[in-house]
């Protein structure tokens, strides 16, 4: 990925189309992806984004249109693809039966790095999953299983990662640690295309947001352009309540000063002067 | 992508092993309802049938070592079902692994854990007064055609665990299998049996393997019966083989 001088997009994709018997999934399909940048693949279920996930990391053919992945075509170079790629989230699952170690030694295994033990040492201790490395994947909680899927998708280095749903079904403290996850990997020069069918969260992470809705992308651009799209904001003034998701962190204790930061109150935005 | 063949079997194996490790119950449940029928038959009906000379569990135990693969293969088609529900295998395929590693892990693991069921259910014949003098080559020769039957009965449980919709669809598929040797000469000889029942027992692929197991462990010449169940074995290794990697083909890309 590194080597490419002038960037063209990590991930292209041209005119996807993709049906299921008479269901059309996909019908034209386009965005990009720029290197080391985080984008959000936002639409409600059904909308394909799960498709489109799964056509980009070389699971399902299309019907038509072009889908490229570090200038790769997933269709025709797909053993090259793969060597780029990673999957994680809903359907990539962990094996529950292994530890949460064996696991990771497995994937180094397959993806043929030097060293698979010392590998997936070196990870339980980057996502804070050392104590519970030699316990059944089955037996973690939400967050830490998602914690060790995003570990095994790591192996190798990987270019480009998807990342579907990976909050779903987490609870706020988990769901803020994956999002510090995500972007400290975008820090690090990894590509990332994240699906998502909640509003703030492809707020909080992505560079660029594009809205999949019935098969097509309705919308495509950064936060600052979506809002442009709407009409000027109206100045009202509204007793801000805090969220329950704030009370609850509050008591808890978990700094979401510290993961929310100086945006704190995002999630009021309609109500707020901008 | 194939130079990576065999380290990618070889871990993907390591995998269904570590399964079968720890859940043993399944080779366990794989083995009792063979060593049930052969208690069932050796101290039940066996005084009341007729097999000639020597103890009814000589005769019997070839046919209840096919019982013991056929329901011990349901278990591959099984793990193979969960694996690609529950969205493991899409993890694998997406990884730049050599593609039928993942069907191949199963298939070694079946064969590994077949081997255990089977060792299971001689020992057990054994303590109930099964006898051979066979010689070494001989046990040899009965330990390769159970392997062949074995890796053939695999793939097709692959077939099925590629193609089951439900769970108990990937599994339902071996009682027929399991049935078969009730319609040969593994219970019983096929003589006193009405001619078209006879004629069904005496030419499908159970009775040839039965007889040349049999023949084997009796220190004899297995006679024709044995090129009859090479050829049987090879046909469905052969139909099942082709079929699961078609199917495979198709399903994960």
């Amino acid at each position: 990925m590194t080597a490419i001088i002038d960037s063209p997009p990590a991930i292209r994709v041209q005119g996807l189309r993709k049906s299921f018997r008479n269901v059309e999934v996909l019908r034209g399909v386009d965005f990009e992806v720029a290197p080391g940048s985080i984008f959000a693949l936002l639409g409600s279920n059904g909308a394909g984004k799960t498709t489109t996930v799964r056509i980009l990391a070389t699971l399902l053919a299309a019907d038509g249109g072009t889908a490229t992945v570090g200038g790769l075509d997933v269709g025709t170079h797909a053993g090259r693809v793969r060597e780029e790629i990673s999957l994680t989230g809903q359907f990539a699952a962990v094996d529950e039966i292994l530890s949460g170690r064996e696991n990771l030694v497995l994937i180094a295994k397959l993806r043929h790095v030097p060293n698979p033990a010392a590998v997936a040492d070196d990870l339980l201790a980057r996502f804070d999953l050392t104590d519970a490395g030699g316990r059944k994947a089955g037996t973690y909680s939400g967050g830490m299983r998602r914690r060790l899927d995003i570990a095994m998708s790591l192996i190798g280095n990987p270019g480009v990662v998807f990342l579907d749903e990976p909050t779903t079904g987490l609870d706020p403290q988990s769901r803020i640690d994956v999002w510090r996850t995500i972007t400290d990997l975008a820090a690090g020069g990894t590509t990332i295309l994240l699906t998502t069918q909640h509003l703030d969260e492809a707020e909080h992470l992505a560079d660029r947001i594009a809205i999949l809705h019935e098969g097509r992308i309705i919308a495509n651009g950064t936060l600052a352009e979506l809002r442009r799209l709407l009409p000027p904001t109206t100045v009202e003034y509204v007793e801000k309540h805090p969220t329950l998701e704030e009370i609850f962190l509050a008591i808890v204790g978990t700094g979401p000063a510290s993961a929310r930061g100086a945006d704190g109150a995002a999630s009021t935005d309609g109500t707020r002067e901008s | 992508m194939t130079s990576h063949h065999y380290g990618d079997t070889v871990a993907l194996t390591g995998r269904s092993l570590r399964h079968i490790l720890r859940s043993p119950d399944t080779i366990v449940t794989t083995a009792i309802m063979p060593i049930a029928f052969l208690l069932l038959f050796v101290y039940v009906f066996g005084g009341a049938i007729d097999t000639g000379s020597g103890p009814y569990v000589n005769y019997l135990l070839p046919g209840i070592l096919l019982i013991t693969v056929a329901s011990g293969i349901a278990y591959t088609a099984y793990r193979l079902f969960t694996d690609l529900s529950g969205g493991i295998i899409d993890r694998f395929q997406s990884m730049p692994i050599a593609r039928s590693a993942v069907l191949w892990g199963h298939v070694v693991t079946s064969l590994v854990a077949n081997s255990i069921s089977l060792a299971v259910v001689i020992g057990v014949a054994f303590l109930m007064g099964f006898r051979t003098g066979a010689s070494p080559l001989a046990w040899l020769v009965v330990v390769g055609i159970l392997l062949l039957f074995t890796l053939a009965l695999t793939w097709i449980a692959v077939v099925a665990g590629l193609s089951a919709k439900t769970v108990d669809g990937a599994s339902a598929f071996s009682y027929p299998l399991i049935f078969l040797p009730f319609l040969s000469s593994a219970f019983v000889p096929t003589d006193t049996m009405p001619g078209p029942v006879r004629w069904f027992a005496e030419n499908q692929p159970v009775t040839s393997i039965v007889n040349t197991i049999r023949d084997l462990f009796a220190e004899r010449a297995p006679g024709a019966d044995i090129w009859a169940a090479l050829a049987w074995c090879g046909g469905v290794l052969v139909l099942g083989y082709v079929l699961a990697t078609r199917i495979h083909r198709r399903r994960v890309r």
